[in-house]
């Protein structure tokens, strides 16, 4: 698009520019110049046109290729801006989120299942047990987070507990697919939960996975176990109640059947006995009656028996459904009872058929009996007829009336029973004759009777074997399981033997270690305690001895100072002394006037003598002092100075007079020099002297710079320089100059000492 | 006081010239005017030679200390050299002790 606009730009300005120089005369002036523009614009339109062709190339390709669009949006900058303006944002943007979702949405499956399992479990088992609150769901949904690991454990756990599935911790698929069904139950069964859950779970799954802690878990066996527990319970008091309830029925039911089966056997006997007995008439009217009542006593049984029985089936059947539905609960301690119900049950129905056969056999029977006392009857009554037919006023009861018969009678009844004995015999040779068929019939019609009795027969047995094999397979697998059981737990049992025995031991040799070590720590502890008791025993021993000695060394010390206090007083005032006759030395130094001596030092210094007796070098000071200087004194160095200002002018002028030149002629040469020659008045002496300064004249000038700056002994050693006659001429003032450098050097030094000892001598505060 | 003689010694010299000027003039124009008839020769000899005179005798006192005299013993130069080293000596001596019993 972009290339479009721009090759329409370029192509305008291309037709603008090639318009220009053509289609006026006015341009043609400006032909060159055009042609430069033209020129120039063809440059700038091919450059233009080029970059746009690039920038169309790279979008398009980018478009196409998007790594080369990354690579372009990496390494040139607010390209992405351009390719996001022309292509809309990169399509990877796109791309890794759902991959992302992808990854993420399976452990959030993973964990759904997990979650589910338990939660299936926990709903079946609510929805088997009488109808109680879901309260499993609520805790699994509030605890979303759990680990996989757990979650697998738990299931197994689960799963042994119900033992449906062998112990094996299959992991979620093998679960999934078993638990998909229940999950869908479940999700029939409670759908607000379920539809929570997965809204719960899938943002629960981005949070991290958590372990349930081993009291929680407990507590949800317990509870499950609770829960089974319970169900057991209500379980088996059903099954208990159902049982009762039918064995009742059934007890009844046989017990009306029996005395149904009595009532019958006892109106058959009594049928029997009424058919055969010759017994008087009044007698067989009683038994008549009695029989009557037999037959009354028997259909009401019979009926009762009837009713008693389909209360029994009734009884039985709700038994059958009780237990069919506590066998789809699935738990394992259901099991037995189940199986003692479904016993008890086939024992009962075995028990009720068995009755019933016994009731319908003596039914039958005692219909056979009946049959044949009815024949009998038949026949009685038929011989009956044709005996009263005979003999009509013979009474029914013929057979009391053996007394009473006339011989005709006799004859005429001899006569019949031989008519009936060979109507009898007529009848029976063709019953002889007929017999084969009638039992051939009879025999078919009892092979069919016996066939459909035996197959209803067979049918029962095989039902009851069948049931028998189901039962015994049941209680074998109920046997086996239970001695698996048994086995597991006698391994278990012994395992944990094993381990309470491992543990044992490894606890006795914790407890030996440990033993050891507390003892070692103790006796540790022990030497430690009596090693610092000693110690601290003798530290204070110690320190006892010390602070004794200390105060020894203190009362010895402050004896001694007390002592030396003395000592060092004596010291003291006698280094006063000795400053004191030294200060008095140095005072009379400053006695000296201007051109007038000290007074004589003798005195001071006799006093200096005095006040140092027992020094030495006190003594060799006071005694090196000149003895001019102890008679007559010594000149001043104010005075000196003056004296040599005086001197000066004289030396000059005798500068040049020595030895050799002394004629007066070198007299007028010297006075003449000292009139011309002018040096400073007074000049600084270098630190060595070199030839040149040997001059008279410069060691004068020296001499005075020495002198007015206080170094009489810098002074003094110049003017030793001086040769010749100056020499001669400053002897004296050198002379008196050496006496005073020598008695002030004495008392400085004697002062010094003087000042050092009474320093030493002073206390300090 | 050595300063001194010097101007004592040109006390004398001037003295001692002055004396000897005069005498010397004095006995000059004597004897111009005794014996030699008021020539000025004899003043001027008689002048000139008590000048000399005096001269010479101021020069000779100048000199007279660096000249060694017959009379003069090496000793006494030698006591005065002794004296001096002596002092030295002591002066010497004295720093010694002073310098032992610093240290």
């Amino acid at each position: 698009m972009l290339r479009a606009c721009l090759r329409g730009a370029n192509a305008t300005a291309r037709n603008h520019c090639r318009r220009s120089p053509g289609t006026s005369l006015q341009h043609c002036r400006h032909y060159t110049a055009g042609e430069s523009s033209s020129g120039a614009s063809k440059v700038i339109a091919t450059g233009l046109l080029t970059v746009s062709g690039g920038v169309g190339g790279t979008i398009l390709y980018a478009k196409w290729d998007h790594k080369f669009r990354a690579a372009v949006e990496k390494n040139v900058p607010y390209s992405d801006r351009l390719l996001g303006l022309a292509l809309g944002p990169a399509p990877q943007d796109v791309g890794l989120p759902v991959k992302n979702q992808v990854e993420l949405a399976q452990p959030p499956s993973m964990m759904e299942k997990q979650v589910k399992a338990p939660k299936a479990k926990s709903e079946k088992k609510v929805k088997d047990s009488a109808g109680s609150p879901a309260k499993e769901p609520s805790p699994v949904v509030t605890q979303p987070a759990q680990s996989i690991e757990e979650a697998s454990a738990e299931a197994t756990h689960i799963i042994s507990a119900i033992s449906e599935v062998p112990s094996v911790p299959a992991p979620c698929d093998t679960e999934a697919a078993a638990v998909k069904e229940e999950c869908k139950e479940c999700h029939d069964h409670k759908d607000t939960p379920a539809a929570v859950h997965p809204n719960a779970e899938s943002p629960s799954a981005a949070e991290p996975l958590k372990e349930r802690p081993v009291e929680e878990v407990a507590a949800r066996l317990a509870q499950q176990d609770q829960e089974e527990q319970d169900i057991l319970a209500s379980v088996s008091a059903s099954l208990e109640e159902s049982l009762a309830s039918s064995a009742k029925a059934t007890l009844q039911a046989i017990g009306a059947q029996e005395a149904a089966l009595q009532a019958i056997t006892q109106h058959t006997h009594k049928l029997k006995e009424a058919m055969e007995a010759e017994v008087p008439p009044q007698e067989k009217s009683a038994q008549w009656k009695d029989l009557e009542a037999a037959l009354a006593d028997r259909t009401c049984s019979v009926n009762d028996a009837g009713t008693a029985l389909l209360k029994a089936n009734e009884a039985l059947g709700a038994l059958r459904s009780v237990i069919d539905d506590s066998k789809g609960l699935k738990i394992a301690a259901v099991h037995p009872l189940v199986l003692a119900a479904e016993e008890n049950l086939h024992n009962m129905i075995v028990d009720l058929d068995k009755v019933v056969t016994k009731v319908q056999s003596a039914e039958s029977e005692a219909k056979i009996v009946s049959q044949y006392s009815e024949l009998v009857n038949e026949a009685k009554q038929q011989f009956q007829r044709e005996v009263s037919s005979l003999t009509p006023e013979i009474q029914a009861n013929w057979k009391g009336l053996t007394g009473k018969l006339s011989a005709d009678d006799l004859n005429a009844l001899i006569a019949h029973a031989h008519r009936r004995i060979d109507q009898l015999n007529r009848e029976l040779a063709e019953q002889r004759v007929r017999e084969q068929i009638h039992i051939d019939a009879a025999l078919e019609q009892q092979k069919l009777e016996d066939q459909k009795a035996l197959e209803k027969a067979v049918n029962t047995s095989l039902q009851h074997v069948k049931e028998d094999a189901r039962l015994e397979q049941e209680r074998k697998l109920a046997e086996l399981r239970e001695v698996m059981e048994a086995e597991m737990r006698t391994q278990l049992r012994r395992q944990a033997a094993a381990h309470t025995d491992h543990v044992q031991d490894v606890l006795k040799v914790q407890e030996q270690e440990l033993r050891a070590e507390a003892d070692q720590v103790l006796s540790s502890k022990m030497l430690e305690q009596e090693t610092r008791y000693r110690q601290l025993n003798q530290e204070q021993l110690d320190n006892f001895t010390l602070d004794m000695n200390t105060a020894y060394a203190r009362l010895k010390g402050m004896e001694e100072a007390i002592d030396s206090h003395v000592v060092a007083e004596e010291e003291a005032r006698r280094a006063h002394q000795l400053w004191l006759s030294v200060e008095a030395l140095n005072y009379t130094l400053k006695t000296a006037d201007a051109d007038v001596p000290t007074v004589p030092l003798k005195s001071a210094a006799e006093a200096v003598r005095d006040s140092c007796h027992d020094n030495d070098f006190a003594m060799a000071l006071a005694s090196a002092l000149p003895e001019e200087s102890l008679h007559r004194g010594v000149y001043s160095e104010a005075s000196l100075r003056a004296r040599f200002n005086s001197l000066r002018s004289l030396a000059r002028r005798v500068a040049l007079i020595d030895e050799s030149h002394n004629s007066l002629y070198q007299y007028f040469l010297s006075y003449l020099q000292a009139a011309l020659l002018f040096e400073d008045k007074q000049e600084a002496p270098p630190t060595q002297l070199s030839r040149e300064d040997l001059d008279p004249f410069k060691l004068l000038s020296y001499a005075s710079y020495c002198l007015e700056h206080g170094d009489l002994e810098l002074a003094a050693k110049l003017v030793n320089q001086l040769r010749g006659e100056a020499r001669r001429v400053v002897e004296d003032w050198l002379t008196e100059a050496r006496l005073t450098l020598e008695t002030r050097q004495v008392v400085s030094l004697l002062s010094a000492y003087a000042n050092a000892v009474g320093l030493g001598t002073t206390q300090a505060p | 006081m050595s300063e001194k003689e010097l101007g004592k010694k040109w006390d004398r010299c001037l003295a001692d010239g002055a004396i000897k000027l005069g005498t010397g003039l004095g006995l000059g124009i004597v004897f111009s005017v005794l014996f030699f008839k008021r020539h000025t020769w004899p003043i001027s000899l008689g002048s000139g030679a008590g000048l000399g005179m005096a001269y010479a005798n101021c020069q000779n006192d100048l000199r007279s200390h660096y000249l060694l005299h017959k009379s003069e013993k090496v000793g006494c130069r030698s006591a005065f050299v002794r004296t001096c080293v002596s002092c030295c000596e002591r002066v010497e001596k004295l720093t010694n002790f002073v310098n032992n019993c610093v240290r």
